[in-house]
């Protein structure tokens, strides 16, 4: 048996060191370690309410508005305001902005580099994918960082600035969009679906968003485009078999105000991906362990929880606390949006194994790129001229509740109490602290740990790809998992 | 003639990411295109570099042996010297080591050191009340001197800890910095006294804001959303923050005023220190923080003289969220151009 330690695990957003014990050059058991805390929960408390507003964006630079948002919902959880309806959709395509900037950084900074590494240089699909897909050098970066950028143009328009804006408050959002900054909208979107249309996918959106089953995915990739060149290097290094996820996917719904019926646009809930029964996802049922995290205390509701640092726990291996529902482990994410959401695609996706996988994960996060901008533009259309962006504020004095979002790796809560104007707790957990969570008390690993037990790396060891595949899969934010 | 390439180490310490991601989203054709444009080699970035695990341990290990010359040493986010002085809120994964001491001893082979970032100049968010994981700046503890490499601390080319503050900075204030430095034009008088860019950190946030004109006549929004000065009651204080936010777009278009909220001040050390960032303080319905250099009673003075000369357009424009009075048109006569 040997013990491995992969660290700085880098393209991830934040630190994270991935301990291994390798017995025949087959994965055993792995320990997930965050290894940064900077103590935001302790931070916000005693702060005025609206403190939270400028604080929990700047818990994480690349999911910032949904951090922004967490917090907002948390405080109109029991302020009772009702949002403009202008801001409401502000507000959507400001989060499905980052949503999407998220999910493409994921795949072209982040994911897809890997297979550009010398261990693959013997492989028939390698070349074109190395030119393609080299990190900062590959001909995809020099396209995408464009792009990326021009998507976020509509944060200059919404939010004022990105990262870190303080546009988006429980009444709605703080910049009325006039004629021409609605067709400047417009615009940014059709750059941002001519890039998916002709780089990404190499195909209409909507024939993207109609695709339905695995004959559909093996069709695109036959084609051109950087998404069927993902699917042929999936199928050949057998991305659909390894990364298991724990069973359980959840997703605590998405896009407020976006959907048809002014509902959802993603639906909420809990699937279990063997059988495929869907159930309501119940806030209540979350408790977080802090069993193996350098934390004082016993598990329970996060809403009656304090972060207090222990550094000195013994079997402590982490800064993040160990969620869980039900007392088991959920994963999280745009796999679990899509399946909650009764996705045809996600669930063919995940029937072969009964499990969600490496490959599940980036198709559920590419496909729904594509369902994103074409909900965006409907968003942007609906916008009403000469109606109001936001309704005033609210200064809540006592009261506690809850805010419930998904970022584009899955859900993010907030509990939050206030006292006489002040905030007397908050608490956090993010999609991140679902996935990479270290054990609980009753021994039981978090969704990665669990994924990269049996992974083989043969001689390799540390360095086998097949980690990078495995981990980043999951599109890890660090700097949200122990904040 | 061979080009003369600049080495550049970036590392990620008490970080939200936030300044990588901004400097991500710089303009033309991005980042790497405009480090390539500058002659910059990256050694390794934690969201960019192919280099993971051993790979980067090695780089990191060459660099500080001196074996890899390291001319610019970037350090985005606070650096964290708690739990009682441990410095164990940051371990640098892989290595056993804690980033405080991996800062400090990479810092002593750089040819210039920069904070990218609020939290790497003086301390910043992190180190708001309680200040739980201890943070610190790299050179400033908040406003004092001292920081991680202490007050003293000069990179090999003589300058001290280049600030590129800000809550996550203009994109274009990272790369210009860093262009600069390669370029070799970076000198200790580009830099103000706490080590930021004059070029942007000689203006101010006001400077430019699109709600001028409701500054002038003290025309005060009141709520989130409407179209006046943010100053007087929303606790704007882009009057007494530096940068040239208002000069240059975010995003594109945007900038913190124009996107219809407060200047917090985030390019100043101990900006965390605020409670109620989004009311303005006053003492007796005075606004505690004026513009920084203006005597308070001309001030007070100037304000209630423009008030009681406020345009209406200006004032009912000033507490809605679109533009309910157009500029008016006056009578003019052919030749003389303008409205009218």
């Amino acid at each position: 048996m040997s013990r491995i330690v992969v660290g700085p695990f880098n393209r991830v957003e934040g630190d994270l060191e991935v301990g291994l014990e390798v017995v025949d050059g087959q994965i055993v058991e792995a320990r997930v370690t965050t290894p940064l805390y900077r103590g935001f929960e302790q931070i916000l408390v005693g702060r005025p309410v609206d403190d939270a507003l400028v604080m929990a964006p700047r818990i994480c630079g690349i999911c910032s508005v949904s951090q922004s948002l967490a917090a907002s919902s948390a405080i109109a959880s029991f302020c009772g305001v009702e949002p403009a309806r202008n801001g409401v959709l502000a507000t959507a395509i400001a989060h499905a902005a980052e949503n999407l900037a998220d999910h493409l950084t994921h795949f072209y900074l982040f994911f897809m580099p890997d297979f550009a590494r010398e261990a693959y240089a013997g492989a028939a699909w390698y070349a074109p994918i190395e030119a393609r897909f080299r990190a900062i050098r590959g001909t995809a970066s020099a396209t995408f960082l464009p792009a990326r950028a021009r998507l976020l143009e509509i944060m200059g328009l919404i939010a004022g600035k990105w990262p870190h804006s303080l546009a988006f408050r429980p009444g709605g959002t703080t910049r009325s969009l006039d004629l021409g900054d609605k067709v400047r909208a417009r615009a940014i979107l059709a750059d941002v679906r001519r890039f998916l249309e002709r780089e990404l996918f190499a195909m209409p959106l909507e024939a993207v968003v109609a695709i339905a089953d695995l004959d559909g995915l093996d069709r695109v990739a036959a084609g051109e485009g950087d998404f069927a060149a993902f699917l042929r290097v999936a199928a050949a290094t057998g991305l659909d078999r390894i990364g298991l996820g724990p069973g359980r996917v959840a997703s605590l719904g998405a896009y407020r105000g976006g959907g048809v019926d002014g509902g959802l646009l993603f639906a909420a809930g809990v699937v279990d991906t063997a059988s495929g029964a869907r159930a309501a996802f119940e806030v209540d049922r979350v408790r977080e362990d802090p069993a193996h995290a350098w934390f004082a205390g016993e598990a329970g509701p996060p809403g009656r929880a304090v972060s207090e640092p222990d550094i000195e726990r013994a079997e402590a291996y982490s800064w993040a606390k160990a969620p869980r529902y039900d007392g088991e482990a959920l994963e999280v994410g745009a796999i679990g949006r899509q399946l909650a959401d009764g996705s045809a695609l996600a669930q063919a996706l995940v029937a072969a194994s009964g499990r969600t996988t490496v490959a599940a994960r980036v198709v559920a996060r590419l496909v729904e790129a594509a369902r994103l901008v074409a909900a965006m533009e409907g968003w942007v259309a609906a916008l009403e001229r000469g109606a109001p962006y936001a309704q005033a504020g609210c200064q809540p004095t006592d009261g506690s509740g809850v805010g419930l979002v998904e970022a584009a790796r899955g859900g993010l809560a907030h509990w939050m109490t206030v006292r006489g104007g002040r905030i007397t707790r908050y608490q956090i957990v993010a999609p991140t602290t679902w996935n990479f969570s270290p054990r609980d008390g009753a021994g039981r690993p978090g969704p990665l740990e669990a994924a990269l037990v049996g992974l083989e790396v043969g001689e390799a060891g540390a360095a086998a790809p097949v980690i990078q595949h495995v981990v980043r899969s999951f599109d890890p934010c660090m700097v949200c998992t122990a904040h | 003639m061979t080009e003369r390439r600049t080495s550049l180490l970036w590392l990620q310490a008490g970080s939200c990411g936030g300044c990588t991601m901004s400097v991500l989203g710089h303009d033309g054709a991005g980042i790497f295109a405009a480090l390539e444009a500058a002659a910059i080699d990256l050694l390794w970035h934690p969201s960019a570099s192919e280099a993971t695990g051993a790979e980067a341990r090695a780089i990191l290990e060459s660099v500080e042996a001196g074996t890899t010359a390291l001319d610019v040493l970037v350090i985005e986010g606070s650096i964290l010297t708690g739990p009682n002085g441990s410095g164990r809120c940051q371990m640098l994964a892989g290595t056993g080591r804690t980033m405080v001491d991996w800062v400090r001893s990479l810092s002593a082979r750089a040819g210039v050191v920069v904070a990218v970032g609020t939290c790497a100049a003086f301390g910043g968010i992190p180190m708001a009340e309680p200040d739980p994981a201890e943070a610190t700046g790299l050179q400033f503890d908040g406003a004092d001197r001292g920081g991680a490499l202490g007050a003293g601390f000069r990179g090999r080319s003589g300058l001290p800890v280049v600030a590129v503050a800000g809550c996550a900075p203009h994109p274009g204030w990272i790369v210009e910095t860093l262009s600069a430095i390669a370029a070799g034009e970076l000198e200790a008088g580009d830099l103000d006294g706490l080590g930021r860019p004059k070029f942007f950190a000689d203006h101010l946030a006001h400077h430019g804001c699109s709600r001028n004109e409701f500054y002038e006549f003290k025309a005060s929004a009141e709520r989130a959303s409407d179209r006046g000065c943010l100053m007087e009651h929303l606790g704007c204080k882009a009057t007494q923050a530096v940068g040239d936010c208002n000069q240059r777009g975010w995003n594109g278009s945007g900038s913190c005023t124009d996107g219809g909220y407060a200047c917090i001040g985030c390019t100043s050390p101990a900006f965390e220190t605020a409670r109620g960032f989004l009311t303005t303080p006053k003492i007796a319905g005075i606004p505690v923080g004026l513009p920084l250099d203006m005597p308070k009673a001309w001030f007070m003075a100037l304000a209630a003289l423009s008030k009681s000369a406020t345009p209406k357009r200006v004032r009912l424009n000033a507490v809605s969220d679109h533009v309910v009075v157009p500029p008016g048109r006056a009578k003019r006569s052919p030749g003389e151009g303008g409205e009218g």
